[in-house]
């Protein structure tokens, strides 16, 4: 039983990262705009929080720092492919490769620093509950947080105006357009939420995970977390399951080979990207799956004619 | 790749002329040695280990030498590159500190015949190009000793990267360290595929701790697992670099690297115009391989025991891999006796008594 609780922890720790990041990037493209910066903007995140957090001293300012380097990288983001209409696909590819460059160069000073960073909830009395004390009150803060955005996303996408109206703007942007809807103000909006979702993705491994500044250390979750959106066809539930298999899978193979199976680590270590292609081919077998779901507008510019 | 090629010669050079002593300094300008690094320094780790060294080496022949160093620089095409444009450069020494640098430097080293090159970890060599090396698991059977004296559950966790002979015989040393002085002890393996990954590193070593390993150690890149560790309130053996500071409780001691005396003395064999190439895999005995200060909470018996053993490895009295060795699926691969010679030592794909699994791809 404790195992289990244990795998459940150490799956959820795992999974954050992910969540967070794939809910950002799904609330971007739910309003039409496809940003496959992640990884860059994951980086600097990372290292922004960690700088912050060696200045000040406060964990939770470089969560917040996180958030805004997030944010203002997909501000760049966003003037180049909504207001100057260029090419997402291409302004993603190349904010990735920027965030990469000015992540590592920002944190030059910081790859010796030690920090505190933020620790797992200890509740005198609570966490030391037999299995609910693990799961409820044992964990990280940020799984919490991740956790709860997952059901404010879930609510807002589609449970209230703002979120139909996001939908609206994904799925037909002349039609919101054409209602008086700003479109662009609301996919600026959206864009910025993704870069500081993805931003606190990162400084959730800089500050909590990995406490720690090295180059590259989100080590490709960025790329993971863009496909993790479309193994999801843009659910927020499905975010959450697919952040889970991709964690729990990486975990279960290390159980796997520490409790001495007999199976190539080369093979296992496959096994999550496997998880992730085959569901991601099942539910390209029904095209219809991908179509109804994926944001009509997705990657298309949009410009308002007046 | 981001290049940062450090403009360590120019500002050495300025400090020099600086120097009133320069007057009476011989009319020959200094030598110029120049160093590939495939990772960024770091402050820990790999790359970390051979800068102190290259440091060690200019603080040793201060005015003498100037240095140059490129980091990050991938093994493979943009290998060849660097190599060569540091030998243009003037670069009368270069240490190519990576396996996969092996035939870029022999390449250069082809058509700069006047050059001489280092190549650490590799295993050809050239009229200009010698090799070197360290005996990482002298050091890995000393920690073995510690953590085998400082375990309760018997159970030590190791997360390595790849099942490369170099990796498999730092497990097989740590493991009989351990069971040179507690014979019940185990050493349970996690493999990450990946030298450097700290989110894997970190789940992996989770992983170990919640299968009841109460050491853990490492042969991968970053202070993920040494972290891990500290914040599970169990014990670290780091790897490469001392990690105290990222683990002050948990770190028990460390496996360090050490290049400085070797570089020195290369530079002076250089300087007096007697370089020829070798061959040289240096381990204890020679400090390429040494152990951080223990952690407090080493009891002193153990701390003297682990001392006597470092001791007589240098006085060439015990070996990490002396006979009788027996495999873990206890057939006997070398009887009372003998010592695994260096060739056997490289073609390792066992795991010796001791050792939970199977060694991946091993026949």
């Amino acid at each position: 039983m404790d195992t289990a609780v244990q795998l459940v922890v150490l799956t959820l720790a795992a999974a954050t990262p992910l969540l967070l990041a794939a809910l950002g990037e799904l609330v971007t493209e739910r309003s039409g705009v496809l940003n496959l910066g992640v990884e860059g903007m994951m980086l600097t995140g990372a290292v922004c929080a960690f700088i912050a957090c060696v200045k000040t001293g406060s964990p939770w300012l470089g969560v917040a720092a996180g958030a805004v380097a997030g944010a203002g990288l997909a501000a760049i983001f966003g003037v180049l492919v909504l207001t100057l209409t260029a090419n997402q696909v291409a302004s993603g590819l190349a904010l990735s490769l920027f965030g990469v460059g000015l992540s590592a160069f920002a944190g030059l000073d910081y790859v010796s620093a030690v920090v505190d960073g933020i620790r797992p909830l200890a509740i005198p009395g609570l966490t030391t509950l037999p299995v609910v004390g693990p799961l409820l009150f044992g964990q990280n803060p940020l799984v919490y947080v991740a956790l709860v955005l997952l059901v404010a996303i879930q609510w807002m996408l589609h449970r209230t105006h703002a979120g139909l109206v996001v939908r609206a703007v994904g799925e037909s942007p002349e039609s919101a357009d054409a209602i008086g809807y700003n479109v662009l103000a609301i996919r600026y909006g959206c864009v910025l939420f993704g870069g500081a979702c993805a931003g606190v993705a990162g400084a959730y491994l800089s500050l909590a995970y990995t406490p720690m500044w090295s180059e590259n250390m989100t080590a490709g979750r960025g790329w993971i977390a863009l496909a993790l959106v479309v193994f999801a066809t843009w659910k927020p539930w499905r975010v959450l399951a697919g952040a889970v298999l991709f964690g729990g899978v990486t975990l279960a193979q290390f159980q796997a080979q520490a409790a001495g199976v007999d199976v190539e680590p080369q093979l296992l270590a496959m096994l999550p990207y496997v998880a992730t292609i085959v569901v991601l081919a099942i539910i390209s077998r029904n095209p219809m799956l991908i179509l109804r779901n994926a944001p009509a507008s997705l990657g298309r510019p949009f410009r308002p004619d007046r | 790749m981001i290049r940062r090629i450090l403009p360590a010669a120019a500002v050495a050079a300025a400090a020099l002329l600086a120097l009133p002593s320069l007057a009476q300094a011989p009319a020959k300008a200094p030598l110029k040695i120049g160093f590939v690094y495939v990772s960024p320094l770091g402050d820990a780790g790999w790359t970390a280990q051979h800068d102190m060294g290259r440091r060690e080496m200019e603080k040793a022949l201060a005015g003498k030498v100037v240095t140059q160093y490129v980091e990050n620089v991938p093994e493979g095409p943009d290998a060849e590159r660097v190599i060569r444009e540091l030998a243009q450069a003037g670069n009368q020494l270069i240490f190519t500190t990576s396996f996969g640098y092996m035939n870029p430097t022999l390449k250069v080293a082809a058509q700069f015949p006047n050059v001489h090159f280092e190549h650490a970890t590799g295993y050809k060599t050239a009229p200009n190009v010698g090799i070197y090396n360290a005996r990482y698991y002298e050091g890995r059977y000393l920690a073995g000793m510690v953590a085998g004296r400082m375990t309760k559950t018997n159970v030590a966790g190791y997360v390595a990267a790849f099942p490369i002979p170099e990796v498999v015989m730092g497990i097989n040393a740590f493991a009989r360290g351990m069971r040179a002085v507690n014979p019940k002890a185990e050493v349970k393996v996690v493999w990450t595929s990946s030298w450097y990954d700290p989110g894997k590193e970190r789940q992996a070593a989770d992983t170990l701790i919640s299968q009841g390993a109460d050491v853990l150690t490492h042969h991968t890149d970053s202070t993920a697992v040494v972290q891990a560790a500290e914040a599970k309130k169990v014990y670290a053996i780091a790897y490469h670099s001392d990690m105290a500071k990222y683990g002050p409780h948990a770190q028990l001691t460390a496996v360090t690297h050490h290049w400085g005396d070797y570089y020195t003395k290369r530079a002076e064999a250089q300087l007096a115009g007697t370089w020829k190439p070798d061959n040289v895999w240096g381990g204890i005995k020679d400090g390429f391989v040494s152990l951080a200060p223990f952690n407090p909470v080493v009891p002193k018996d153990v701390q003297d025991a682990v001392n006597k053993a470092k001791a007589d490895m240098v006085a060439g009295k015990l070996a990490a891999f002396a006979g009788p060795i027996k495999d873990n699926e206890g057939k006997e691969r070398l009887p009372a006796g003998k010592t695994l010679t260096d060739d056997e030592l490289n073609k390792m794909n066992y795991y010796v008594e001791g050792v939970q699994g199977k060694v991946p791809a091993g026949k």
